[in-house]
């Protein structure tokens, strides 16, 4: 149907009107237009306003989507979210704007004579199962693998799990989550032997002070950002931004300090040096509720194929863990993180002063990084030491960067080690999983596999000859592109990928599987504060697009495991998470039922006699503490958290002769990760249409380069070349260079290391050596 | 037909003020930021001449700062 001049109009204001808060957005850092969407809508619109949870990051903001004639017409905020308070950033207030994308994938497509043929879903289907079947009767169980995501809902994590380990039999399971939360698990499984924070956004509301630990907020958590911005103008809490780049974060924070790439970990215990030497020990909280311990050092770093590392920890007592600290003063630690003495000091005076809260937050800075479990440990210590744990507006932060990379990827266990409750090499974990999925227990190995860059290495070498991905797109964003995109295109590995768009990764797939978006099926996610939110299905999905979890479900009847999976296609995700919750059962992981969640706003676990336990760990809010005590580390079997030696150790590859240039990427509040969402909606393809590469000015003055101008940065692995960004969005600190990934026409990944941290085996984005060329 | 979409910053203090003189103008459709001094500002004429008297008119505006266009566009009547 035509549209009439009034539509038409209408549509262009609207349009101007985004392209006018886009701008804003991208000029002041936490901006929120609470009323926009609601201008937009007209005045005679009969809509039915659908709560879910937002589809970007893992902040996890509440939506409400008004739905007129089965289209979804607008998006606001949920007033009644505690997460948002009604606020959305500009990524959520256009999110429903790309399902309607000319591109989007509605029908299965199956490579044939080297091209794509439509084809009925049903078949398609039945090409998965068959070439699964095969490929494990001719090689083996261990020969498929799948490739999950944090933006996968719940049920379809679960069902994935079931599907592989319970199901199949085999550990060939990880996710993205790897590639961006890995760090974070490992970091709290070491320290407090339980994943995920201790506390709540709710802290925002409490703390003097916010340290953010290299991670820009305003761009990556704009809605968190925007209350902390709130509280800095209500109360005069402080933030502090501690970085590699000054970011917008930087310029709206209290103080900014920079510090040299991976000295974090250095500048972490010259905290903890001072916090001892100054007398600011929280020693009865120690004492009580602490150990000491170190690990292994010198562990490598991943770089080669079929790496393994295992810690072996080992108690120290405090008076040792003090000695190591010896060596991390803030007058030689200065020396080479690049961070005064005096900013040392004042980090240090703001954790050591008992009369203020503090938050510490952070992300892929922290997580992304070769010694990225360590460094995790030592911001836990800080924490620990003064005793500013699991209390409103004190404690550490970990914040995710998927919609669900903690509901799906962390808390059902889409990681080759894990199950929905516990690790595989845990017998009473491995009975309880075949017990609720009704297969026998020696069904489930007890060895885990391959880790996300180690399964796409075994894709490259031959021994996996069948994957199945969704919702992701490694092909953007694993390091080391250069050798994983011609590694997936081998005729050695048979590639399934389902989507909603087209990416470079289903470029390569055998066949190709249209995904249902999130809105077009029921789901639940979990954000980075454990809270899970529920949404139900709002409007059809084009085509043939079908729920990831019903296509599991579909392949895994084709296999013959149908008993396994006796689900309804109408209630598929009940019944699923009905039987999911039954993993997390007790006082310390219960799950709300989904009557609650189908009328709350989302619901923090541990769920306790109708209640959310929103600080951990803290007897006054944790029904699951039970030693009598104010505080209780029940993750670990003595009830203590553990204080960790952790050393500073060098990146692998550091700035040379040859390649002078730190390269640092990342993302850009515009876009969604690789871009295949947020790149089909106009407004945000507009506000930020290329990436680019940030200098230092002095740096760009040094090379001769020009705003704008066409240059090439090389690593050792490969080349990308982009416009020069001088004096923009960020400023990098000299002789590094800053790249945000969600371009799939300028591949920075290409460029990356595939090095990681022995313990997590995250890969480190933020860091490689690169030369700059003219292109 | 134009419309166009600009940044409107008040003078401090005058974010209501700058608001309700835009909507008095006519031709105005206003979305202030909720959390930053700062309205979007997208305005709807019949032709180049009104829109560019207009934009002398909110330009006079006391408790305007400053306008920053962002977008425009002409749409035909038809
Ligand atoms: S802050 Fe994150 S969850 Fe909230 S609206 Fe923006 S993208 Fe969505």
């Amino acid at each position: 149907m035509k549209k009439s001049p009034i539509d038409r109009r209408n549509f262009i204001k609207k349009m101007a009107m985004l392209s006018a808060m886009t701008a804003a957005a991208s000029m002041f850092p936490g901006i929120i237009f609470a009323s926009e969407q609601e201008k937009g809508i007209p005045k005679d619109a009969n809509l039915d306003w659908k709560k879910g949870p937002c589809r970007f990051c893992g902040v996890g903001c509440g939506i409400l989507v008004g739905v007129e004639n089965g289209k979804p017409i607008a998006v606001k905020g949920d007033p009644n979210s505690k997460v948002n308070k009604g606020l959305l950033c500009v990524k959520g207030y256009h999110q429903t704007m790309c399902i309607q994308s000319k591109d989007r994938l509605e029908h299965a497509l199956v490579k044939k004579n080297g091209r794509y043929v439509k084809t009925p879903l049903n078949e398609a289907l039945d090409i998965v199962a068959n070439k699964m079947k095969e490929t494990i009767a001719a090689h083996g169980k261990d020969s498929v693998a799948m490739y999950t995501s944090g933006q996968s809902t719940i049920p379809e994590g679960y069902i994935a799990s079931k599907l592989m380990k319970g199901a199949i039999g085999t550990n060939n399971l990880d996710c993205n989550a790897r590639l961006c939360m890995a760090s974070a698990v490992t970091g709290f499984m070491t320290s407090f032997g339980a994943d995920e924070p201790m506390g709540c956004y709710e802290d925002i509301d409490y703390a003097d002070y916010f340290v953010t630990w290299g991670n820009n907020m305003a761009e990556m958590h704009p809605v968190l950002f925007s209350r902390m911005l709130e509280q800095k103008t209500k109360r005069g809490a402080k933030i502090i931004d501690f970085a590699t780049r000054t970011t917008r974060s930087s310029t709206a924070s209290d103080r900014s300090i920079l510090f040299e790439p991976q000295t974090d970990l250095a500048v972490a215990n010259a905290i903890c040096y001072e916090i001892i030497k100054n007398g600011w020990v929280n020693k009865s909280f120690v004492e009580k509720h602490c150990t000491f311990s170190k690990g292994l050092t010198n562990m490598g770093y991943g770089l080669e194929d079929h790496y393994e590392f295992t810690d072996k920890p080992e108690q120290i007592d405090f008076e040792a863990y003090k000695e190591f600290l010896k060596d991390y003063s803030p007058e030689k630690v200065s020396k080479y993180s690049k961070v005064s003495v005096k900013d040392i000091k004042y980090l240090a005076r703001i954790f050591g002063d008992p009369n203020k809260k503090v938050v510490s937050y952070w992300c892929m800075g922290m997580n992304q990084h070769t010694r990225g479990t360590w460094i995790n440990n030592l911001v836990y210590n800080i924490h620990l030491l003064t005793g500013k744990i699991s209390q409103p507006g004190n404690g550490p932060f970990s914040l995710t960067g998927q919609p669900s990379a903690c509901g799906t990827a962390r808390e059902v266990g889409t990681f080759t080690h894990k199950l929905p409750k516990g690790v595989v090499t845990n017998e009473e974990n491995r009975r309880l999983a075949a017990k609720i999925w009704k297969v026998p227990y020696e069904r489930i190995p007890s060895k885990p596999t391959y880790h996300a860059t180690e399964m796409f290495r075994a894709v490259d070498r031959g021994d996996i000859k069948f994957i199945w991905t969704q919702a992701t797109n490694p092909l953007v964003s694993l390091p080391k592109t250069g050798r994983y995109r011609p590694g997936m295109q081998k005729d050695s590995c048979f590639v399934v990928v389902s989507d909603v768009f087209p990416t470079p990764t289903s470029d390569v797939a055998d066949v190709i599987l249209p995904a249902s978006w999130h809105i077009e099926k029921g789901g639940l996610y979990g954000n980075s504060e454990r809270r899970t939110q529920y949404w139900e299905k709002m409007v059809e999905g084009p085509g043939e697009t079908t729920a990831d979890a019903w296509m599991f479900i579909e392949v895994a009847k084709r296999m013959g495991y149908g008993d396994l999976f006796p689900y309804s296609k109408e209630n598929h995700v009940e019944e699923i998470y009905n039987e999911y919750i039954q993993f997390h059962e007790g006082n310390k992981h219960g799950m709300a039922p989904l009557e609650v969640l189908k009328k709350e706003s989302g619901v923090i676990w541990p769920y306790v006699d109708g209640k959310s336990t929103q600080w951990r760990y803290n007897a006054k809010y944790d029904p699951a503490c039970s030693n009598g005590e104010d505080f209780h580390f029940y993750g670990k079997p003595d009830g203590k958290a553990v204080i960790w030696q952790r050393p500073f150790e060098d990146a692998p590859e550091k700035p040379d002769e040859e390649y002078p240039f730190w390269l640092n990427t990342g993302r850009v509040i515009e876009h969604w990760h690789t871009g295949s969402m947020t790149r089909r909606i106009p407004v945000l393809h507009q506000a930020m249409p290329h990436a680019y590469a940030e200098f230092h000015p002095e740096d760009a003055k040094a090379l001769g380069i020009r705003n704008g101008e066409k240059i090439k940065i090389v690593s050792r692995r490969g080349s990308c070349t982009l416009p020069a960004s001088i004096n923009e969005r960020g400023l990098p600190t000299k002789g590094q260079v800053f790249v945000p990934f969600f371009d799939e026409n300028m591949l920075i990944n290409d460029v990356t290391l595939d090095a990681f941290c022995p313990i997590s085996k995250e890969p480190d984005y933020k860091k490689c050596a690169v030369k700059v060329v003219k292109a | 037909m134009p419309i166009k979409s600009y940044l409107a910053h008040p003078v401090p203090g005058k974010k209501e003020e700058l608001m309700e003189a835009l909507i008095r103008l006519g031709q105005c459709e206003v979305i202030p930021a909720k959390n930053q001094d700062v309205l979007a500002l997208v305005t709807d004429t019949p032709d180049e001449l009104s829109e560019e008297l207009l934009k002398e008119k909110i330009e006079a505006l006391e408790s305007l700062k400053l306008l920053s266009l962002v977008s425009g566009f002409n749409v035909s009547q038809n």
